[in-house]
């Protein structure tokens, strides 16, 4: 933590120190970079998640089906040659279903990812760093949302959902996920605004808004990281369990999860319709679990694995 | 340490309170009975629809708040309300929640149990074979959503029983129907039905609190108080048990308050998957029939259930924790 707490002090002035062309020392990030590729996990968990985006994204182009043709020759055909994964109850072509609900679900968790860290981020650093009513307040809010599961929350909101498009779904997502790292991102600022830089931004006058956002934020990075990449699979988890009751993902979108539930009915009877979209999704989540967990070992100074 | 746990006891009521009315307000402002009604074939005259959602407390032509305040009064008096069918939301929950509550305590206690004795016993054996398969199976079993473990176990079940020619594992319902066996067969009966939803959660449960386990077992393994209670003259296993593992519960302790939510989501998919006609199951078909009463006392039981576990977290942090009896 306090590299980085030193390269973000160094950082916050670098407009003055750092002349044109000067260049870089090899600083924290570099060396994360390098601790990065080094563990195993990790370039494993990238490789097979840039592996997934490029046949979601490229595989439907090469395929000879488009997502909303229907074979009327073939229902429910086992894959072949025509048919890479074979086709589905209405005669559409499994492949280019599965491969369009990829690139769903890997945009769902990315986004929801994103802003579930993001709030959390905000809402922790403010309690933590305000403490008081502030954060009486906001950790009183906190533990409201714990007390009933997200998946309850977001069923019952359902109708409201239902004609509204999946991005306000991931918003939802988002909404409703955020406590428990937020919880976490408290507890870090409240150790971290004792530091020396913290007190120095704070006495030259530096606007507490400022002091949270330069100062508290980016040296928590590591945690905000992989706690990012964490709620990748957790996102994406929970769309699939929602989808699977229909509270998710609506008709004509599709994701892994709305496949699954087509899928789980006749898992037995055919197969591939449930084999491959589950399949995909399971390598998904571990790779973004992967690089989750191996993150955590590369941006840790005090990990483990390095005191062998 | 009384003073603490009172303490914490009434702030849990006033967030079980806050959140089932929470919930009401959002269920009567998002589901619509009136649509059960307007639906129904022939289609019944406007005015008994409309007297028929009075008498019900559903009429979403009533002022929000006026609804909230008769349901709020009812619940005061231990009445739920009634479903849109006209049934008491009491005879469903007190038939129901003991389903649930049945699933999630075995479910809970077999899962945290070897989660936590697997995670334990990883971080002592930190990458020797048994670490490392440990940690493989709890990463493959972490990507997999319950959803697909309860239906993955489902298909297994069904390959297995063909397999063999037997009935042996059951999937669907909670016990067959009409079984004349005596005690013991129904108790046979019953086990064979809750084998696979027991093991979906757990197996859920384990993954989660054996990684969990394990990194915070690791954190105190090389910590001084461990090495002063060997030489003081414990054994390594004793020490281990006594001062590592009782130090490196009370994180576990907490992580599980926080992932009770998500268990209780897992044994909704469970029941839903298997047949059970418990709590979860209810409120996915509540919500799909519009009836709010219903779905507001799942809340309301979900609530307590997550309090209750939260309670349960604090008594067992503060045995474990003497710094919190103390102060």
């Amino acid at each position: 933590m306090s590299l980085s707490a030193e390269h973000a002090a160094s950082d916050g002035d670098k407009g003055t120190e750092a002349g044109p062309g000067e260049p870089r020392v090899s600083g924290r990030w570099s060396a994360v970079f390098r601790e990065m590729l080094a563990t195993r996990r990790v370039v494993v968990g990238i490789g097979l998640i840039l592996l997934l985006m490029a046949a979601a994204w490229i595989g439907p182009l090469i395929s000879p089906w488009e997502f909303t043709e229907r074979d009327f020759a073939s229902f429910r055909e086992p894959p072949s040659p025509e048919h890479w994964f074979g086709t589905d109850n209405t005669g559409k072509d499994v492949f280019v279903l599965t491969m369009v609900g990829l690139q769903k679900s890997i945009v769902i968790g990315l986004l929801a990812a994103l802003l579930t860290t993001a709030v959390a981020a905000v809402v922790g650093a403010f309690a933590g760093y305000f403490m008081g009513i502030t954060d009486k307040a906001l950790m009183w809010i906190t533990d409201l949302m714990l007390v009933l599961p997200s998946f309850l929350i977001l069923a019952i909101l359902y109708p409201v959902l239902r004609g509204q498009g999946w991005l306000v779904f991931v918003l939802l997502l988002a909404a409703f996920a955020w406590m428990v790292t937020a919880k976490m991102v408290r507890g870090m600022t409240i150790s971290l605004k004792e530091r020396e830089y913290v007190h120095a931004a704070r006495y030259m006058g530096v606007s507490d808004t400022k002091i949270i956002f330069r100062h508290i934020l980016p040296n928590m990075s590591s945690l905000l990281i992989v706690d990012a990449t964490i709620n990748v699979s957790g996102a994406i988890i929970a769309e699939t369990a929602l989808s699977y009751f229909g509270f998710g993902i609506q008709p004509p979108d599709v994701s892994l999860g709305s496949l699954i539930a087509t899928g789980a009915g006749q898992a037995l009877a055919y197969p591939w319709m449930f084999v491959f979209c589950t399949g995909l999704l399971i390598v998904l989540v571990l790779s973004a679990n992967l690089i989750g967990d191996g993150l955590r070992d590369a941006l840790d100074p005090q990990a483990k694995s390095r005191r062998r | 340490m009384g003073k603490f746990l009172v303490r914490r006891l009434v702030n849990y009521l006033v967030l079980i309170f806050l959140a089932t009315s929470f919930a009401y307000l959002l269920a009567a402002s998002t589901l619509n009975p009136r649509v059960n009604y307007e639906q129904l074939q022939p289609k019944p005259s406007q005015e008994s629809i409309e007297m028929r959602l009075d008498a019900l407390n559903l009429n979403d032509k009533t002022p929000l708040a006026q609804r909230y305040g008769t349901w709020l009064a009812g619940v005061a008096q231990a009445d739920l309300g009634r479903t849109v069918e006209d049934k008491s939301v009491n005879e469903a929950v007190a038939r129901k929640a003991g389903v649930t509550l049945r699933l999630i305590v075995l479910g809970t206690i077999i899962g945290c149990t070897t989660g936590v004795a697997i995670g334990a016993y990883s971080a002592v054996r930190q990458y020797k074979a048994f670490d490392k398969s440990a940690t493989a199976a709890a990463f493959f079993v972490l990507a997999i959503p319950t959803v697909v473990i309860a239906v993955a176990l489902q298909v297994l079940a069904a390959w297995f029983n063909r397999a063999t020619g037997t009935q042996f594992l059951q999937y669907g319902g909670e016990y067959t129907a009409n079984l004349d066996a005596g005690f013991w067969g129904m108790l046979l009966d019953r086990m064979q039905h809750g084998l696979l939803p027991t093991a979906t959660l757990a197996i859920a449960l384990f993954a989660a609190f054996s990684r969990y386990q394990r990194n915070m077992m690791l954190d105190v393994l090389n910590a001084d108080f461990v090495r002063t209670a060997m030489a003081k003259g414990l054994t390594r296993r004793r020490a281990l048990i006594k001062h590592a593992l009782r130090t490196a519960l009370i994180p576990t302790v907490t992580y599980f308050t926080f992932t009770f939510g998500i268990l209780l989501a897992g044994t909704t998919f469970t029941e839903k998957i298997y047949g059970w006609k418990g709590m979860g199951a209810w409120v996915v078909d509540s919500i799909v029939r519009n009836d709010v009463h219903a779905v507001a006392a799942v809340s309301l039981f979900m609530a307590v259930c997550v309090m209750a576990a939260s309670f349960l977290s604090d008594i067992l942090y503060a045995w474990l924790d003497p710094r919190v009896r103390v102060s």
